[in-house]
């Protein structure tokens, strides 16, 4: 596959979320998740598309750019997406707000969509912009698409393969691969695009040590962002009813045969 | 496992990591049956602190309790085929490093553990990726070892179940634990109630919320230990094993670096003090690894990644942090850990806050003081029992757990002080010690004056030489010396308000207290008796004093640093029907030290009482008035001359010391620190004090203790006591002296500081017939001798007047010469200045 004719801008999107167990605890009065005791990572779909701008840059040239919206403590991503290669990294923020303001889907891709119509228009379009399928705690599955609404591009959710080439007529293009029930739904695009990535796309790489020092020195341009909010409140959180797992031995060694056999059939499976 | 659960059990031992496991394998070997062990946790790895530890051992130990249960972890870990020998280096950036490692050459020695100093160029020969250059040298140990401490504990719960004596229960919850009276009844969990009269808490970090259901304290804290694997790392993987290289100690960045396969462990000691309490730990199913191993602060770590990146450039420089913790581990107060029976909950015992490297030894250690009353190993600084109040509480614990967690690596003076919780405890008269310039050592938590920067002219005075050497200097002063002359000359006066001091009284006391003693408490009202309190094997438990002030009264004095354990001694064996009252008077009476040749001259002004040798002999104790202020005094001495022990109620406290100053100006009275009362007045009598000359592993007759006739009552540890003194004594306590302190190495003179191998004259260390070896258990100066004074056990080809020897100081030897074999004192051996 020949290479595009110019260095490859890719932006990606992240969120800081917080790493939880098996059993997630929420606040006394329910308005959130308790933190204490959790770390925060950025969610595991975002991981790979930090990874793969980071391969896409390797093999074609060009530079990603990480960029989050979300409190102070969210530079801890942004520095760890630099750790691992990303090159640069934005922090959309508003300080005088801090945390208290629920920041809905329709608000965070305002934000999101001015701040990278402002850097586009300091430095250059971005010719691929990623974003994870949905966060891992809130799950609205709507940022991305709302981004790439207001920035009037496309957008193909659930993608787990990226290629770069170029079309007939010299034009850096995209292929990007979903799963489906029966296989994969290729698409072909002009860039610039915006992608939503699914976990598997990639293995996500760990950060070096010369990668952490690296990300504690590295520049994090800051953005203020004003909410738009939208009409999406978050009233309060419950924890879904537990799943209560029941462990039977059905007995050690030959003796357990008759109960396994009985387990089966009762299964249907004979 | 069983589908029925219990309910009822001859010992509950809570936890299965290292610890429960160890237990309940000890205790089913020697003899236990119907033991039921719970953990909250799945088996094998119920996800406390065994579960993510690093799992190596480095043997030596300065300390000789904590290198034997070293010893004896690492002989059980061999024995079940869990341990690896990798080797170790422990490697120096500084000079200081270096000294300590000269240092930790003779704790090797000490113990019989094979070490020796490396070059850089060695240590690049066995780890060809450490960078070389910034190291001066290394101490290295062949028998550094990992162990898989999962699968030994495995093998402890495998070797009980085959004796028929466990049942073991994983995923449940203790709820609660039941006490009646002060003793433990039952443990309830969410499986339901177990009845029993023993229940062994090993649950580390979670330990505090157990022992608050029990109405008691474990003194710890859950703390974060930091640690990363990195990997892959090509040269780690070609060696095809776990540990292909020796583990890296990088002492003075206070880190390590162990080989995983084919990546490298970089753990960390120097992030700041990170604590949790135990209710705050995750349960299992709210934590993402386990709950202790919680998610690492990065920021805490990056400045070990710098220093980890300097040492290992090569190897560290490309591979990915695959894995990083914030790991919870237990930290105690005075970082030992905490074994033995609950002081305030009979029938609760604890083994918590202990290391992988300690884990089986000290699982053995808890299993044999159950069943036999007294363990092998000397458990002193183990003891559950050594807390004060105040030292078993959250503040207390975190305020010292901050203190010393950067210590691990550190370089830790034998005398070296705490600087935290200061002025917690203090003399009525600390204002009037204060400006006499005291200098304070912590006894007890109280603060003691060590010496006075008021006597600094007597230096001069007495010509007293100082110390070249930082180190043999460190937490000293040649005022120690000078204060000691003056008191010998005249009169001094000692601060002895951490005093320990207990009153027994009711009808069975003198019955009660028989039991206890080796010596014979049944003297005459105003009499006195010292004596050793015993073990079940003929250790010493304790050594005090008792003051017969009634018919049905005693008074006990005891010292400062043992006060809590003998308290729980004695509670512990007070008779059930009533007729033995105990009291702790501790804060009810100061006491004053007043000795020197004019202390009697002294007294005749503080007292119209008579103080005649005559009216008031050696021995024994009087109540006299201070003009209005009634004080008992009981003519004794620690520092070997004339005087009284002044105790005054903790009011007249202040009043008092005042009293004493002005009498005893016009005889140049001197304040008198405990340099010279602990050290060098102690030494020069050859008084010997507990927990240095006196443990559980030396017995009566080799401490030199033993009367001439043994008493007709029965007391614990007579049996033992009785074969002691029919046995020829494998060790004898001596007194030595340094004679010649020159360093060829360093061309000063060099001034040992405790805890030295004396060697044969060709180097070797001196084992005798028991396997304990000569150490010097006390060292300091005897101004009133003019020689620097050892005091060391050693075996009697060796005790023998004027046998020359050698002390094995900073890795290089000094010639040393026996002058007492025995109790007899150095100085003034027919107590004359102190009885006439």
């Amino acid at each position: 596959m020949s290479e595009p004719a110019t260095p490859l801008r890719i932006l990606v999107c992240v969120k800081r979320v917080p790493a939880p167990g098996a059993r997630i605890t929420l606040t006394a009065d329910h308005s959130a998740i308790d933190t204490k005791n959790l770390g925060f990572t950025t969610s595991p779909h975002e991981e790979c598309a930090v990874e793969e701008a980071i391969r896409l840059v390797d093999n074609h040239g060009g530079s990603a750019t990480v960029l989050t919206l979300g409190p102070a403590e969210s530079d801890e991503q942004l520095r760890y997406a630099i750790s691992v290669g990303i090159n640069k990294a934005v922090h959309v923020t508003n300080p005088a707000l801090a945390d208290g303001v629920d920041w809905d889907p329709q608000a965070t891709a305002s934000a999101l969509a001015d701040a990278i119509a402002s850097i586009e228009a300091d430095e250059g379009a971005f010719d691929l912009i990623l974003f994870g399928n949905e966060s891992a705690d809130s799950g609205g599955f709507q940022v991305g698409v709302r981004v790439a609404r207001k920035l009037g591009r496309a957008i193909v959710n659930g993608i787990k393969g990226i290629e770069i080439g170029v079309s007939a007529d010299g034009h850096a293009t995209v292929t990007a691969r979903r799963e489906s029930t029966s296989g994969f739904e290729v698409y072909e695009l002009a860039l610039p695009v915006v992608l939503g990535v699914k976990e598997g796309l990639n293995l996500p790489r760990y950060p070096t040590l010369p990668g952490r020092l690296r990300s504690k020195k590295a520049d994090v341009a800051v953005h203020t962002a004003d909410p738009v909010l939208g009409g999406l409140v978050t009233e309060n959180f419950d924890n879904a009813a537990e799943l209560v797992v029941q462990t039977t031995m059905l007995g050690n060694g030959e003796q357990a045969a008759p109960a396994i056999v009985d387990l089966i059939e009762r299964l249907g499976l004979l | 496992m069983s589908n029925d659960f219990p309910t009822s059990a001859s010992v509950v031992v809570i936890g299965a990591g290292i610890v429960g496991n160890g237990v309940v394998g000890h205790l089913a070997e020697l003899g236990w049956r119907n033991i039921v062990q719970i953990d909250k946790g799945p088996l094998p790895n119920p996800g406390g602190s065994t579960g993510h530890a690093s799992n190596f051992i480095f043997p030596v130990d300065h300390n000789r309790e904590m290198a034997a249960l070293n010893l004896d972890s690492q002989r059980q870990y061999i024995e079940m085929g869990v341990n690896t020998e990798c080797g170790g280096i422990e490697v120096a950036r500084t000079p200081e490093r270096l000294e300590e490692f000269r240092r930790r050459m003779v704790s090797a020695k000490n113990w019989g553990i094979d070490a020796r100093l490396v070059t850089p160029a060695e240590i690049k020969e066995m780890v060809p990726f450490i960078n070389d250059e910034i190291l001066l040298g290394g101490f290295y140990t062949p028998s550094v070892s990992v162990v898989d401490s999962l699968r030994a504990g495995t093998i402890f719960r495998e070797r009980a179940q085959a004796l028929n004596a466990l049942e073991t229960f994983a995923n449940v919850e203790v709820l609660d634990i039941e006490t009646v009276d002060g003793r433990v009844t039952a443990v309830v969990t969410d499986r339901g109630r177990i009845k029993a009269d023993h229940v062994v808490i090993c649950v580390g970090v979670w330990a505090p919320r157990l022992a608050a259901m029990a109405g008691t304290e474990i003194p710890l804290t859950p703390a974060v230990h930091q640690m990363i694997d990195v990997g892959p790392i090509p040269v780690l993987e070609e060696t095809g094993k776990e540990l292909g290289f020796p583990i890296v100690r990088d002492m003075d960045t206070f880190c390590y670096e162990r080989q995983s396969s084919g990546s490298m462990e970089v753990g960390s000691y120097a992030h700041r003090p990170i604590f949790i309490t135990a209710d705050d730990i995750p349960s299992i199913k709210e934590s993402r690894l386990s709950p202790t191993e919680l998610p690492i602060t990065m920021e805490d770590f990056d400045p070990q990644l710098e220093q980890a990146l300097e040492l290992m450039p090569d190897i560290l420089a490309t591979a990915e942090i695959k894995y990083a913790i914030n790991g919870l581990l237990s930290l105690t107060p005075d970082g030992f850990p905490l074994i033995g029976e609950t002081p305030d909950v009979k029938g609760l015992w604890a083994a918590c806050a202990i290391w992988i490297k300690e884990g089986p030894g000290a699982a053995r250690m808890l299993a044999e003081w159950m069943t036999h009353g007294q363990p092998e190993v000397d458990p002193h600084q183990s003891d559950i029992a050594r807390f004060y109040k105040f030292a078993r509480n959250d503040h207390h614990v975190r305020a010292r757990c901050a203190e010393h967690f950067n210590k691990t690596y550190g370089i830790v003076h034998p005398r070296e002080q705490w600087a935290s919780e200061r002025d917690v405890r203090t003399a009525p008269y600390h204002d009037r010690t204060e400006a006499l310039g005291a200098v304070y050592f912590l006894a007890g938590g109280m603060e003691r004056p060590h010496w006075y920067e008021s006597n600094a002219a007597l230096v001069e005075k007495y010509g007293v030489v100082d110390r070249p050497h930082e180190w043999d200097r460190r937490w000293w002063s040649p005022i120690i010396n000078a204060e000691h002359l003056a008191l010998k000359e005249s009169v001094g006066m000692v601060d002895l308000a951490p005093f320990v001091v207990f009153e027994f009284d009711g009808p069975g006391t003198k019955d009660y207290l028989q039991g206890l003693t080796v010596n014979n408490v049944d003297v005459a009202v105003g009499k006195s008796v010292y004596t050793p309190l015993l073990d079940v094997n003929g250790g010493f438990r304790s050594d005090l004093t008792m003051l017969r002030i009634a018919e049905n009264t005693y008074r006990v004095m005891t010292g400062a640093f043992d006060g809590p354990r003998d308290a729980f001694w004695f509670r512990k064996h007070l008779p059930e029907d009533g007729s033995v009252h105990f009291c702790d008077l501790t804060s009810s009476y100061v006491t004053i030290g007043l000795w020197g040749p004019n202390a009697r001259n002294v007294m005749s002004k503080l007292t119209t009482s008579d103080v005649s040798n005559e009216a008031f002999a050696y021995g024994t104790t009087q109540e006299v008035l201070f003009d209005s202020i009634p004080v008992r005094l009981f003519r004794i001495s620690y520092v070997g001359e004339l005087g009284w022990e002044i105790y005054a109620q903790t009011e007249h406290a202040r009043a008092v010391w005042d009293k004493i100053v002005a009498a005893g100006q016009e005889f140049a009275i001197v304040p008198v620190g405990a340099g010279v009362y602990g050290t060098t007045g102690r030494l020069e009598k050859g008084y010997r004090l507990m927990g240095s000359e006196l443990d559980g592993e030396y017995t009566v007759v080799e401490a030199g203790l033993h009367r001439p006739k043994v008493k007709s009552a029965d007391f614990i540890g007579k049996a033992a006591y009785l074969k002691h003194r029919d046995e020829e004594p494998a060790a004898i306590l001596c007194t030595l002296t340094v004679e010649d302190h020159m360093s060829e190495r360093d061309a000063i003179l060099r001034y040992m500081v405790g805890g030295e191998t004396i060697t044969t004259p060709d180097g070797n260390r001196i084992v005798d017939s028991k396997g304990r070896v000569s150490v010097v258990t006390t060292a300091g100066a005897g101004p009133s001798v003019g020689k620097f004074l050892l005091f060391a056990y050693l075996p009697p080809q060796h005790a023998v007047v004027g046998n020359e020897l050698q002390v094995y100081y900073m890795d290089e030897f000094f010639p040393v010469k026996v002058a007492v074999a025995g109790s007899t004192p150095l100085f003034d051996p027919t107590d004359a200045r102190m009885k006439g």
